[in-house]
């Protein structure tokens, strides 16, 4: 009271801050209640998942995550098929799409004519909005018959009795297996990342580039030198990303894997995924070890897109750290 | 702003609405369970809605969670291709009885032989879907089929790779004909293919892979079969035949069982009848005995009474086969005891 003021002033003016100040804690508390929403699902989802998947952990232990047997009629239940299976294909699908959304990316922010740029990204972007059933269905009836036709019997001609990697081309050229499943993954998570790496190619200043053009460098040494560096985090994430979708994906897996709860080291072999077979037997699932099962292959994918993110989480990290950006 | 938050507000009304208008609507029946005769229920349900103004709701979500529903009571009956046994259907209160027939039909893809042009005998079958015989020139193939050039192609097995009505009936049937398959590959809604087979998705998933891999050898609903115009095997049956499958051999088959059983459900597997197709099966139908809602009690019989009697040609053009005249005379009698 001792401060000189106008009459009146003040108060209004403290009267106001309080009001402010309650709506930015009011702010401050709906938007925390609305992120604590997200770890309420998370947890709930992951003790819900531990809760009716114990008796299964009881039953096998971890010996659950190595046994190769998938066997409802003699209730005996292992996740290394599964497991196989998800890894392989969705690694397969990364080591086809990777190249191919890098070029993509490069093509539309390094090369391609004005005038078809537009059209170009919202393609690829279309093809990243068709549903994963879409996918499956196209892959049975239209890339299954044709791959089996032309594709898989040359593959076998050539690469059949090369030493090491022969044996993966053997079997009879059914279409489906593990190899369509990878390659109908690689297209669906193409979208995905080369979208991702086309964006971040666009936020490298044009300085940069420029400046490199300028000394003589090539597209190709742009890329590599500039723009690779200056993206690095971002291109792992878009990577990441695909993975993530390529680990989760059903539907379309389903129609293409050939669902053989079993590991044949063939990629032309049928095999399954965690999503897939938590999609064909969830319906008609038998009340007790084998629904527990189920539920222990949904934790597993849970643990594996978990380690995902910590792998990509430390990569980011780590290039930031050597760029020291 | 302010228009955009009015309209999200009619929209929201709107919903709101239209969920609290059906809601009132609905003091209907509501079923759920097999997939295998969804088409023949959601048909009935239409048609006795036109007929006689009321409602039935079915929804096909497998056998095994229809009746997980019916016990839990959140449905008003449940619809299971793997009938329960008398001490179940006891203990529950439940009554069972049939409400349409079915048959597994064997289809394969061999270019150059027609639909029937290949036979097999019950043994022979179990042996290919178990994974023994794994070549079309197998000699065991060969000696059903004398006169004919089998090639040598890779038999490839396809099976469904969801939990199925269908693949209980099926592997039920070859269990019964061969021991080694009941070990080896075991009988139920899942079971353990051997190392040449692909799974499919639901039985187009199955006819897909089928008519897409040279070799192919699988197994599909005969509504399906017809559906998608696929090659039969002819199988021998317990007489002796060998029967190309179609709904008059099904129905042969239900003439000749006995369904004075409890819980009306007599095998239908390999039966003697001499046109008798050998995987006949039927899907069930379970009501409460009692219940305190006696009106919906009757809507239920009211509505599978009227289905039995006038919804047989409905059922026959899907690709099922209706119950003999003289089974329903049957179901009437069993529904009595639905109050």
């Amino acid at each position: 009271m001792s401060e000189p003021s106008a009459p009146g002033g003040t108060d209004l003016h403290a009267r106001q801050i309080v009001k402010f100040r309650m709506q930015d804690r009011f702010f401050h508390y709906t938007t925390q209640l609305f992120a604590l929403v997200v770890l309420v699902a998370l947890v709930g989802i992951l003790v819900s998942l531990a809760i009716d998947a114990w008796p299964s952990l009881k039953a096998f232990g971890p010996s659950f995550l190595w046994t190769n047997v998938w066997s409802v009629p003699d209730g005996e239940f292992g996740a290394l098929a599964a497991i196989y299976g998800t890894v392989v294909t969705s690694v397969l699908a990364l080591v086809i799409a990777v190249p191919i959304s890098f070029g993509i990316a490069l093509f539309l922010t390094e090369t391609c004519p004005l005038w078809l740029r537009r059209p170009l990204g919202t393609a690829v972007e279309l093809l990243a909005g068709i549903p994963s059933i879409v996918y499956g269905i196209w892959g049975l009836f239209v890339f299954a018959p044709i791959f089996a036709e032309y594709v898989q019997p040359p593959l076998q001609d050539w690469l059949g009795d090369v030493p090491l990697i022969g044996s993966w081309f053997s079997g009879p050229p059914i279409g489906i297996g593990i190899l369509a499943a990878s390659l109908v993954l690689s297209m669906m998570v193409v979208p995905f990342i080369a979208s991702v790496m086309r964006d971040v190619f666009e936020t490298v200043p044009h300085v940069l580039k420029e400046s490199a053009y300028g000394l003589g460098c090539t597209t190709w040494e742009v890329m590599r030198n500039i723009v690779l560096p200056y993206t690095r985090v971002g291109v792992i994430g878009g990577i990441m990303l695909g993975l993530g979708r390529a680990l989760g994906e059903t539907m379309a897996v389903t129609f293409v894997i050939g669902n053989a709860n079993r590991i044949i080291p063939s990629l032309f072999a049928p095999g399954t995924s965690i999503a897939s077979t938590l999609a064909n037997e969830f319906g008609e699932a038998d009340p007790g070890l084998h629904i527990a099962s189920l539920f222990a292959l949904g934790l597993v994918l849970f643990v594996i897109t978990f380690i995902v993110l910590a792998i990509s989480r430390w990569l980011i990290s780590r290039s930031m750290g050597s760029e020291g950006l | 702003m302010r228009i955009r938050s009015k309209l999200i507000l009619g929209a929201l009304a709107a919903t709101l609405g239209l969920a609290f208008s059906v809601g009132a609507l609905a003091a209907d029946i509501t079923g759920a369970g097999a997939t295998f005769p969804y088409a023949v229920y959601t048909k009935w349900a239409e048609a006795y809605q036109r007929a006689t103004g009321n409602k039935v709701n079915y929804q096909g979500i497998g056998s095994s969670g229809g009746v997980k529903q019916i016990r839990a009571r959140t449905v008003d009956f449940a619809g299971s291709d793997a009938p329960l046994g008398e001490a179940e259907l006891g203990a529950a209160g439940l009554v069972q009885f049939p409400a349409v027939m079915g048959g597994v039909t064997i289809v394969y893809n061999l270019p150059g032989f027609k639909s029937g042009e290949i036979r097999l005998d019950g043994a022979t079958a179990a042996a290919i879907f178990g994974g023994k015989i794994y070549k079309w020139n197998d000699p065991a193939i060969a000696r059903l089929n004398p006169g004919k050039t089998l090639p040598n192609t890779a038999i490839t097995i396809s099976h469904r790779s969801d939990g199925s009505g269908t693949t209980f009936v099926f592997t039920n049937y070859l269990a019964k004909q061969s021991a080694a398959f009941k070990r080896d590959v075991g009988a139920g809604n899942t079971v353990n293919w051997p190392m040449n087979a692909v799974g499919g998705k639901g039985n187009p998933g199955v006819a897909a892979n089928v008519q897409k891999i040279k070799g192919a050898i699988g197994y599909v609903d005969i509504a399906d079969a017809m559906k998608n115009n696929m090659s039969f095997v002819a199988l021998k049956n317990k007489a002796g035949n060998y029967i190309v499958p179609n709904q008059a051999a099904i129905a042969d088959t239900a003439a000749g069982a006995n369904f004075k059983v409890s819980g009306m459900a007599p095998d239908l597997l390999d039966q003697s009848h001499k046109n008798a197709w050998p995987i006949t099966s039927a899907t069930y139908i379970l009501v409460y005995e009692k219940s305190a809602n006696a009106t919906k009690q009757k809507d239920i019989v009211n509505f599978f009474t009227w289905s039995l009697n006038k919804g047989q040609k409905m059922a026959e053009e899907l690709g099922f086969v209706p119950l003999p005249s003289s089974v329903v005379k049957m179901v009437e009698a069993e529904m009595k005891r639905i109050k």
